[in-house]
Parts: C-alpha cells; structure tokens; sequence
C-alpha cells in the first residue's frame, strides 16, 4: 500500500474494527451423540476435542460508507468472519469493536412462521431485526408497499411462493438504513424486476453512507462492487486492498 | 449520535459482565420477546375452532378424567378436582416452560447463527407463554371451586407471588435444559420421561397424606418442586396465607436455580453459534 491510500483511508471513520481476532472452534474428535456416551467416556477421561482455528490474528478496519468484498476458498473463514460482524459469535481471542447498526441480509424470512399471516410476520421479523413497536408501526406501510404484496398481507405465510416470501424477506430487513449491511452471495430475490429494486435500494443506502460487507464467490461481483478486498486463506489474511490485486492473488495460489 | 444499541465491544479477554449484559439486551429486545409470545400462543391454536378456549379446556379435561379415576380413591381429600386442578396448574406451568425453552433455542438455532438476538429471549418468552396460559385458567378453576362448594377466599389474590417463583424456577431450569440440549440432542427425549417420573414424585393427583412417611421425608427434602407446588396451593386451594417456612424454602430454592440456570446459560451460549 503507497502512502497516499494510507492516508485517505486514515481520513474515514473506522466502522468495524477486529484487533489481532482469532476464533477458535472446538470439534470432538470422534462424534457423541447422546449424553449417556458422553457421561460414560467423561468418567473414562476419554473426551477428546481437536481445536481449530477458523480465524487466525485478523486485523481489520473497514470504514464507513466502503464496499468490502471477502474472497477466499470454501473453508477459510469467510462466513466465519461475517458471523464476527453479525455479532452472532465472539472471537476467542482480541477484540471487535463496530460502532453501527448491523442488518444481514443472509437468508431471507429466515424468521417466518407458516401458519402466520404476511402481517404478523412482518412485525414478527422486525422484532429479531431488533426493531420496537413503535418503529414497525411507522414502517409497516412501506415495508408492504416495497414488497408488492398488498393483496396477500393476511393471507397466512404457508400461501406464499418462495418468491413472495423472499420479497416480504428483503423488504423488513431493509426497512431502515442499516450502518453496515452484510450481503453473503448472490441477492436471489424473486424475479428480475424485483432484483433491480433490490439492488438499488443497497446503492441508495450505499450513496447514504452504509458500509457493506459483500462475501461472493463471483469474482465479477466483487470486481464490480468492491472498493476494498480482503483475501482469506486458511483463516488468515493475505491480502487487503484494491480488488484486482486480491483477485489475482486470490487466483494464483488456486492455480498452484 | 451513537445510541447504546448500535455500538458493540466485545473483548475475549473481559467476560465477566456477561450475565448483566445478557439482562441489559434482554429488556432491550422486549418486543421481539412479546412477539415470540405472541407467536407461541397464537400458532398454537391457529387452525382450531376453539382457539384459545382450549387453553382452559385442556387441564379442565385432564381433570375431570383424574377426577372420575380417583375421586373414590382420594375420598378424604375435600373438593378433590379442585385439589387436582391446583395442582395442574402449577405442574403444567413447569413442565410446559421448560420444555418449551428448550424446544425453541433448538429451533431458533438457524437464526441465532446468523443475526444477534439475546439468546435467552426462548427460555423468557416460553415463560411468558405459560404466564398467559395459566392466568387464564385460573378462570375454570374459580368455577369448579364454586361449583364444589370449596370457599373461595380473598387468599386467591396472593397467587402471582408463588406463580412468580415457580416462574424462576423454571426459568433457571429451562436455562439448563436448553443449554444440555444444545450438546446432546436426546436430552428432550429423554426429559420427557424424566417430568413423568417427576410428577408421580410431586403430590400433583394425589394428596401428600398418603406417603409413607420415609418416603414423604425423601420428597419434601428433594424434590424442589414439592414445596413450590405446596406454596402455589395454600393462597387457592387450602385459601389461607403461607407461613414465613412456607415461604422462605421455595423462594429461595427459585432463585438460587435461576442464578444457577443465567449463569450457566450465559456463559455457555457463546459456543451455541458453531453448536446448534
């Protein structure tokens, strides 16, 4: 990295910052399933874990209103380090420090009841997202009229199409502008049409200053959107910095 | 500019504040809790045609079979449906909430691995649910009380104090559960025929007169649910206040399992994100 990137990435606010982040996983080494097996092999001494290291010393800063992009081979910790940011898991050893609202957009409806109506749901979901009454009540209206499906909101969520579910989906998780938005692939939302609405609404918060955090394995994408790319290896960071760079990296250790 | 909830810090290297910081998300997200409540009571009956009638039908049903079973057997207990009613109650509370805490952290596994939620919202919205459930039942048993002839005292009215402990209790036990749960998935199985032996050691149907003695002795020091389900009877069924004993053994066997129960949860449930 010259001098002149250093300094204008200095001028930005930090967002997310892991300092020195390792997550470590613990796997038995031999499968036990059932808790008697387990008491039996406890008293024998004879539980083993192997430990894992899925993330490696990771120091990241990743500022606001940056695309970021996080390439990697299956495996080398690339929804590892998403789940760091969702907050969903804690790193083992270091420090995360993320000064945002954070909205993943992982799986859509993921929250979804069957036997509830669209409505319900919708204020269902937004309750996980973290939202309170008060907020969903002021966003219901617009939460349905970007998803398009006035005529089904009553309807019990069994009835949808996984189209229809996955508009409801992207419609409460991106009701609010997030301060970082984590996107992991592909956005497969309904049709075309809807994509587009998609995609635009992400530039929209993009154009406002929301951070996002794209995981991809489309190199395209990642060349596309990207401002900054991280390349991951076997839990450790390669590379930072301009996308093409990764990429290339990123290629030629597949090649070898 | 920054609000409490949008700014996060975790340091591997300081984790005792976790139990507070898990209470400090938990009230922060009291509506997803409500909602999960609301969801858990309102799928529950959402294809039926009595809806949430069934809520107060079904001990109701349970007891008018006990009732006709062993009204014979049981003759010296007065007002015995009534008796077993009680009981119901306060069994069905414990053994529905626990079982419900469980049931839904390994459901809500697929989520919590992939947005932050506090993890206990189950566990408290499960008791939430019971809550609901069984003030609502509290309705048929005024009713079969006065029906009986058995009085109904002013008394009824001190009820949420040994509902609330009960409510503890579980919920400490439910933590536990759930967080075994995660590890071994046969614990929910195998906790089913645990509350079956769990209730024939319980005066749940039958009155605790009959015990032998050495056996009443064994109950009433072990198991914790004796004295909590005794506590939760005096104010409706016997109609008179608990005596500072009565009072003090389940209060505090509620909040040392809850204590327990959060602790243990918390400290655990950092691992259920590469676990369930």
């Amino acid at each position: 990295m010259n001098l002149r990137t250093k300094y204008k990435v200095s001028l930005l606010k930090t967002i997310i910052r892991l300092e020195n982040v390792s997550v470590e996983y613990r796997i038995p080494s031999e499968r036990i399933g059932t808790l008697k097996e387990y008491a039996i092999r406890w008293v024998q001494g004879k539980v083993k874990q192997k430990k894992f290291l899925a993330l490696k010393n990771v120091f990241i800063e990743i500022n606001q209103g940056e695309v970021f992009g996080v390439i990697g081979h299956n495996g080398a910790g690339k929804s590892t380090m998403l789940k760091l940011f969702a907050r969903v898991l804690p790193p083992t050893i270091g420090r995360i420090e993320i000064s945002g609202s954070v909205s993943p957009l992982l799986e859509l409806g993921a929250g979804f009841h069957h036997e509830l109506s669209g409505r319900e749901n919708v204020y269902l979901n937004g309750a996980i997202l973290g939202y309170s009454r008060e907020e969903m009540q002021s966003k219901f209206d617009s939460i349905v009229e970007f998803s398009g499906l006035h005529n089904f909101i009553e309807a019990p969520i069994r009835t949808y199409s996984s189209g229809m579910w996955a508009r409801l989906g992207f419609a409460v998780a991106t009701a609010t502008r997030p301060d970082i938005l984590l996107v992991d692939e592909v956005l497969a939302v309904g049709d075309e049409e809807f994509q587009k609405k998609c995609f635009e609404r992400i530039e929209d918060f993009r154009n406002n200053g929301t951070t996002i955090v794209i995981v991809a394995h489309s190199m395209q994408t990642i060349k596309d959107r990207c401002d900054r790319v991280s390349w991951l290896d076997h839990g450790e960071i390669k590379f930072i910095g301009e996308p093409e760079e990764a990429i290339n990296q990123y290629r030629k250790s597949q090649a070898n | 500019m920054l609000n409490n909830k949008n700014y996060y810090v975790y340091d591997a290297k300081n984790k005792t504040a976790k139990p507070f910081e898990e209470l400090r998300q938990a009230y922060n997200y009291r509506y997803l809790i409500s909602q999960l409540l609301r969801r858990d009571i309102v799928t529950r009956y959402k294809r039926s045609f009595l809806g949430i009638g069934w809520t107060m039908l079904n001990p109701l049903g349970t007891m008018i079979v006990l009732s006709i079973a062993f009204s014979q057997v049981f003759k010296m207990t007065e007002g015995y449906p009534a008796y077993v009613l009680s009981g119901l109650m306060a069994w069905n509370f414990f053994s529905q909430t626990t079982y419900a805490s469980m049931v839904n952290l390994v459901w809500g596994g697929g989520l919590l691995k992939r947005i932050y939620m506090p993890r206990t919202s189950f566990a408290l919205a499960a008791i939430g649910t019971g809550l609901v459930n069984t003030l609502l039942t509290i309705i048929p048993m005024i009713i079969v009380m006065l029906v009986l002839g058995v009085p109904v005292k002013l008394t009824i009215f001190f009820t949420p104090i040994p509902l609330m402990l009960l409510a503890l209790f579980s919920l400490g036990f439910g933590l536990i559960l759930s967080t075994l749960a995660v590890y071994f998935p046969d614990v929910a199985e195998m906790y089913q025929i645990v509350l079956t032996a769990w209730m024939y050691l319980t005066p749940v149907i039958y009155p605790e007169e009959i015990l032998p003695e050495n056996i009443f002795f064994i109950i009433s020091t072990f198991n914790p649910m004796y004295s909590l389900m005794k506590l939760f009877r005096i104010p409706i069924y016997y109609g008179r206040l608990p005596t500072f004993e009565e009072f003090l053994l389940p209060a505090l066997i509620a909040l040392v399992v809850f204590i327990i129960g959060w602790l243990f949860f918390t400290y655990r449930s950092d691992e259920f994100a590469y676990k369930i």
